[in-house]
């Protein structure tokens, strides 16, 4: 399947959703799994419980937008339509990786999907995306720019400064905080005075709207109607979705500072078991249908690790490429 | 050694009431890299703060803190993160006590991990050293291992300028026998002896000071390692001192060729004894390419033991700068 046929089903197919989700789940497991059996190097942050997040958004979004994101991207990445074994590739420093295996987990990019380079940096990618969405308003074009960031991340100055930009400049970007409640290791509460990020809008005079993020139809239609705004050169939007990682911030983290019982409640709220409850009751899959959709997503994945690590390291002559322009 | 930098941050708290730490996720979860544990447990909230993800908020409030009496300590914890606070280090706190016709001083410390060598991608692996080491009023100190970073972060703490500390992330986990205490306060500007040597004048700075003193281990020439521990003010006289005894020196960096540390370094020594060296002065560094991600990539591209040992074996055969090990892919 081509990524554009993979954005086409999003967009009709609802089972589609719901396999996309399947399959970031089980990327992200194994992506973990990888790092604590050892197997690959360095650090690595999965998002699972944020799948609705990744996948409403790839709903909502044309092929010919922008999308930026943060260190947490293998989701965004996949959803977008990113071939699961050039994401595993990178991870395992591959040269089938999305930046040839001399990045990492934290920085993966497919310029066909319209994924600028993932940021480490924590708010960076905010004002990137406002630029993005300048060479749509400058070009006369009706593409739009999409920002995905954590709660954390509306603390430093690039989010408050990018937003004032957008806002000022009425740029077509849509600001998705995606609130999955820590930083790293601190709850929003002890960093954050305010519990919605979504009330910063005010400030920027621009709409700002908290979202279920366990929804992935809700997160569809919110971020679709705020690209309808900004396309219509209206100007930016911020939405908060409401959300939860399930795994620690990165490979180290246990997530021992979390409330005993509150990882449980949020399972309770999984966005793939709402997901698959629903479109069952509402007649688009039989639960044999469902089940036949978790193993074909298991199966990529499995599929994906065995392509990705049969395939060539990256060399040290690859170190070397792609430091300058020509 | 991030025990030993929790034990001078402990230490300096008891001394001086006036010194407090934050940064983010230092405080309840004792720092990402546990370099500040049992700090809020001994000197509470008050003194001991966490952050939001704010490092131009935090570093500018510390900067105001200093102006006003206080000796705040901020942890930032990737160096790359200072990025988005530079104005406020280099800008504002390096110039305070020079526009105030010397009537504020800026008593702050600025703690940051350092360096490649675990796996995090080119974000996350750099030293950065350059971008804060051309600043007149602005101290750089740079950690090689407990023992260094427990004395040089004492005196850091207690200097009336603005210091930043740079803690190589591969030497966190790093144990060794060490003294605490005055006896082991290390003074900013003073350079270390770490070996002892007749041939050839190494000097290194952080996680290159192991690897220099590893390829130093067996060679068939004697090296002298000098451990500069602080790159400004750099110690001059070390550095004469020890040529004038080897007439030969390289410098051993982790950071890329082209504007590096060694430079400076490496044109100071050249400038003042030029007609006494024996041999070009050459500079053991990265290539001019970002930090790659991967095990072996990440090994070639730091300066390891081997080719140390390699560059100065055939300085001191030839008296020629050797070819750097990435001219082939060039
Ligand atoms: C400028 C900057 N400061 C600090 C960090 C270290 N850091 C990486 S992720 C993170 C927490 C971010 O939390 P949030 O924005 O909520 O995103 P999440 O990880 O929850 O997706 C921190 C502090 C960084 N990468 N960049
Ligand atoms: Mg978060």
């Amino acid at each position: 399947m081509t990524f554009l046929e993979h954005r086409r089903k999003l967009q009709t197919s609802r089972p589609a959703r719901y396999e996309a989700m399947c399959e970031i789940r089980a990327f992200e497991d194994r992506a973990q799994a990888l790092f604590f059996e050892g197997l690959v190097h360095g650090t690595t942050h999965t998002s699972q419980g944020q799948e609705a997040v990744s996948v409403g958004m790839a709903v909502a979004a044309r092929p010919t937008d922008w999308v930026t994101c943060t260190y947490r991207g293998h989701g965004h990445a996949l959803a977008l339509g990113m071939d699961p074994s050039v994401v595993m590739g990178e991870i395992m420093g591959k040269r089938i990786g999305s930046v040839g295996g001399v990045g990492g987990s934290m920085h993966l990019c497919e310029v066909s999907v319209g994924l600028l380079p993932t940021f480490a940096i924590v708010g960076a990618g905010i004002p990137v995306a406002a630029g993005a969405a300048l060479t749509s308003q400058v070009r006369g074009t009706d593409d739009a720019a999409i920002a995905l960031f954590g709660d954390g991340a509306a603390n430093i100055g690039a989010f408050h400064e990018g937003l004032n930009l957008a806002a000022i400049w009425k740029l077509p970007v849509v600001f998705i905080c995606e609130n999955n409640h820590y930083g790293e290791y601190s709850r929003i509460d002890l960093t954050t005075p305010v519990e919605d990020i979504a009330v910063r809008a005010v400030s920027y005079d621009m709409p700002g709207h908290v979202v279920d993020g366990q929804d992935v139809d809700a997160v569809s239609e919110a971020v679709g109607a705020a690209l309808a705004r900004a396309r219509a050169g209206e100007g930016p939007t911020l939405l908060e979705m409401k959300t939860y990682r399930y795994a620690g911030h990165s490979r180290a983290d246990p997530g021992a500072y979390r409330p005993e019982g509150e990882l449980e409640r949020w399972k309770e709220r999984d966005p793939i078991a709402i997901y698959r409850t629903r479109l069952i009751e509402e007649g688009e899959l039989t639960p044999e249908e469902a089940g036949d959709i978790e193993d074909r997503a298991a199966r990529r994945i499995v599929e994906a690790e065995e392509t990705a690590a049969g395939s060539e390291d990256a060399t040290v002559a690859d170190m070397f490429r792609y430091i300058y322009a020509p | 050694m991030n025990q030993a930098i929790a034990a001078a941050l402990a230490d300096e708290m008891h001394g001086d009431p006036d010194v407090i730490m934050f940064g983010e996720d230092i405080a309840a979860a004792e720092g990402p890299f546990k370099t500040s544990a049992g700090l809020l447990k001994s000197f509470g909230p008050l003194r001991v703060r966490d952050t939001p993800i704010s490092e131009m908020g935090f570093l500018g409030a510390a900067v105001g803190a200093a102006a006003t009496g206080l000796r705040p300590v901020i942890e930032i914890m990737f160096i790359e993160f200072i990025g988005v606070a530079l104005d406020q280090l280099v800008t504002e706190a390096a110039k305070f006590h020079y526009l105030s016709r010397g009537t504020i001083t800026v008593p702050l410390t600025v703690r940051g991990s350092v360096g490649a060598g675990l796996g995090f991608g080119c974000q996350h692996s750099q030293t950065l050293e350059t971008w804060m080491y051309g600043n007149p009023g602005l101290k750089l100190a740079v950690a090689s291992g407990p023992a260094s970073a427990y004395g040089l972060l004492r005196s850091a703490i207690r200097d009336n300028n603005p210091v930043v500390m740079l803690e190589p992330r591969v030497l966190y986990a790093r144990r060794a026998q060490m003294e605490t205490g005055e006896d082991a306060v290390i003074p900013l500007g003073k350079a270390a002896v770490a070996r002892e040597g007749a041939d050839v004048t190494l000097v290194a700075l952080g996680a290159m000071v192991p690897n220099a003193l590893a390829a130093a281990e067996g060679a068939p020439w004697s090296a002298e390692v000098i451990d500069l521990q602080t790159l400004v003010p750099y110690d001059k006289e070390a550095l004469l001192e020890s040529v004038a005894k080897t007439k030969r020196l390289v410098t051993v960096e982790e950071n890329p060729l082209t504007g590096g540390w060694g430079s400076e370094i490496t044109s100071f020594v050249a400038g003042e004894m030029f007609g006494e060296l024996e041999a070009p002065p050459i500079r053991v560094t990265c290539p001019d390419i970002h930090v790659p991600f991967g095990k072996e990539l990440e090994q070639r591209y730091l300066p390891n033991p081997g080719y140390i040992a390699e560059q100065v074996g055939a300085l001191l055969e030839t008296g020629r700068r050797p070819p750097h090990w990435w001219e082939a892919y060039r």
